[in-house]
């Protein structure tokens, strides 16, 4: 049980926001310390395995071409290329947006999209300028329909990856089975990720499209 | 062989040329800060190999005591005006688009190409990091391009990757932290004891309480572990194999699929998924951290109730 406190650092701390950085040093701390390990022991595995998950901070190599391209006007480029489009609502350019996401990772093409790669530079600003077509928007709405372009990224890919069965995720669920006597092949499992992923095609579409109504209505109310 | 190594360099000299920019930056207050934030992270990319273990973790300390304190600002590099950008818009027309397509074309060819690009008998590329590697390339090739084609100064990819850097704050740093969490965590146990109070408390007499309980253990599980993977084999050798499988007879195959896409259902849900949920939001400047999380919580609890009918339905035919 002890070491659960860990657990409850972590939640204690996002939920009363600190930072997380420093609340995640005291969470390791916490259930290392717990789990009767020494302070000193606690910090090595701490920053080796800090050491051996640099990889995870990559991706951030993609800032300088996004910044030049925003500097140079890509930004702009993308809400001017919105707003010739009559029929483009916010909520349609990001249905269209979740199902290219799940189609590409259903391929196995994850990485070629992204939050950085193409939520900031294009598609959040091309669903804000939708929605300003759409009527005018306040702040909070503003971010409203920019939380919603990085939500729907994750649905595409999270929905979409597991019908691609070279994935991290379909490779250790075989793994498992296999550790404990079963056999069972990847294309099976990743044949029964298709009813999930239509699923969530369906719910969060329907989701994008009910947005769309309620950042339409605010220009009939106004 | 190319491989982690050298795009740990790069990165490296990235966030060096940003601390060394920041340190001039007499527009923040806090440029001192950010300096050495930047630099601690450049050391870890270019050194962290030499420092040992013990080493690493002081590293990682001072780095939460720099964002814990507050010693962070946000650089303000010059950069272009609204009215600017709207004028290039205009002038460079599509043409923005194409650095900014090139990145995915490039990751796609890399990941491929590399996979099979071998000089005598040996491969040029690591084909386990083909995928990382190409990333470093489409950034390094869509950064130089974009700088040439745009006529921007030469200064501009790292003084504005360093705008952007400065937004992201500490965020950046969160889900290599919470990697490393995961580690302390399984070596105290954590999983463990987690996995055996949801075996203790699931009730075991019927079909549709497994289901509900394999499947919603795998959510919560996720959303305190932040990550599916750590979820799946606890709770799968808890309540799916000797459970939904074993003693309900349920399809290995269709139980496990839909077991690890309950998970990501907790994925959607939970801050420790930092570079899904709360790095995006860093990213795009939203004044609420959870935003995106809220934004992504009714799927996921529609998606996760889903899961539970798909499994019960398709698992037992």
């Amino acid at each position: 049980m002890l070491p659960l406190i860990g657990v409850g650092v972590i939640v204690l701390g996002f939920a009363l926001r600190f930072n997380p950085l420093l609340v995640v040093v005291c969470a390791a701390m916490a259930s290392g310390l717990a789990a009767g390990l020494g302070p000193l022991e606690v910090l090595a595995a701490f920053g080796k395995a800090f050491n051996q998950n640099r990889y995870v901070s990559i991706v951030w190599v993609i800032l300088p071409a996004i910044g030049v391209l925003e500097r140079s006007g890509l930004q702009e480029r993308a809400r001017t290329a919105v707003r010739a489009m009559k029929a483009a609502t916010a909520g349609r350019i990001l249905v269209v947006y979740l199902l290219a996401r799940q189609l590409t990772a259903a391929l196995g093409l994850i990485s070629i999209a992204g939050h950085a790669q193409t939520v900031r530079p294009l598609v959040a600003p091309m669903a804000e300028a939708a929605a300003e077509n759409q009527g005018d928007l306040d702040d909070a709405t503003r971010d409203k329909v920019k939380a919603m372009s990085a939500g729907t990224d994750n649905v595409g890919v999270f929905f979409g990856e597991d019908v691609f069965m070279a994935i991290g995720s379909i490779l250790l669920i075989v793994g498992f089975l296999d550790q404990n006597g079963l056999v069972v092949e990847p294309l099976h499992l990743s044949v029964w990720a298709i009813p999930t992923a239509i699923c969530a095609f369906l719910v969060h579409g329907a989701r994008l499209l009910l947005f769309d109504r309620k950042l339409s209505r605010r220009r009939t109310k106004a | 062989m190319i491989g982690l190594p050298l795009v740990y360099v790069l990165a490296g000299l990235m966030f060096t040329a940003f601390a060394a920019m920041s340190a001039g930056d007499k527009a923040n207050p806090k440029r001192w800060g950010n300096a050495a934030f930047w630099g601690l992270f450049a050391l870890s990319f270019l050194f962290g190999d030499r420092f040992g273990d013990l080493g690493n973790g002081f590293l990682v300390v001072a780095l939460a005591l720099l964002a814990g304190t507050g010693r962070l600002g946000v650089g303000q590099p010059a950069t272009t005006t609204g009215e600017e950008r709207a004028e290039m818009a205009q002038r460079f027309g599509l043409k923005l688009f194409l650095p900014a397509l090139l990145i995915p074309v490039i990751v796609l060819a890399g990941t491929f190409a590399f996979k099979a690009l071998t000089w005598n008998g040996q491969h040029v590329v690591d084909p386990k990091q083909a995928t990382l590697v190409s990333l470093a390339i489409a950034a390094v090739v869509a950064a130089i391009l974009a700088q040439r084609l745009f006529k921007q100064p030469a200064s501009a990819p790292l003084q504005e990757g360093r705008r952007l850097m400065d937004l992201v704050g500490w965020a950046a740093l969160l889900p290599q932290m919470l990697a490393a969490l995961g580690a302390v965590f399984a070596l105290a146990g954590v999983g463990q004891t987690i996995g055996d109070i949801t075996l203790a408390i699931t009730p075991i007499d019927s079909r549709l309480a497994v289901v509900v309980a394999y499947c919603l253990g795998m959510a919560i599980f996720t959303v305190m572990m932040g990550n599916a993977f750590a979820a799946f084999p606890v709770m799968t050798a808890g309540i799916g194999l000797p459970l939904v499988i074993g003693r309900f007879g349920g399809d290995p195959a269709v139980v496990c699929a839909i077991g690890m896409l309950s998970g990501f259902c907790g994925t959607l849900l939970t801050p420790l998924a930092a570079n899904f949920n709360l790095v995006p939001a860093a990213l795009l400047q939203l004044s609420n951290r959870y935003a995106v999380i809220q934004a992504q919580a009714p799927t996921a609890v529609l998606m996760l109730l889903i899961n539970m009918v798909l499994m019960y339905v398709l698992a037992f035919r």
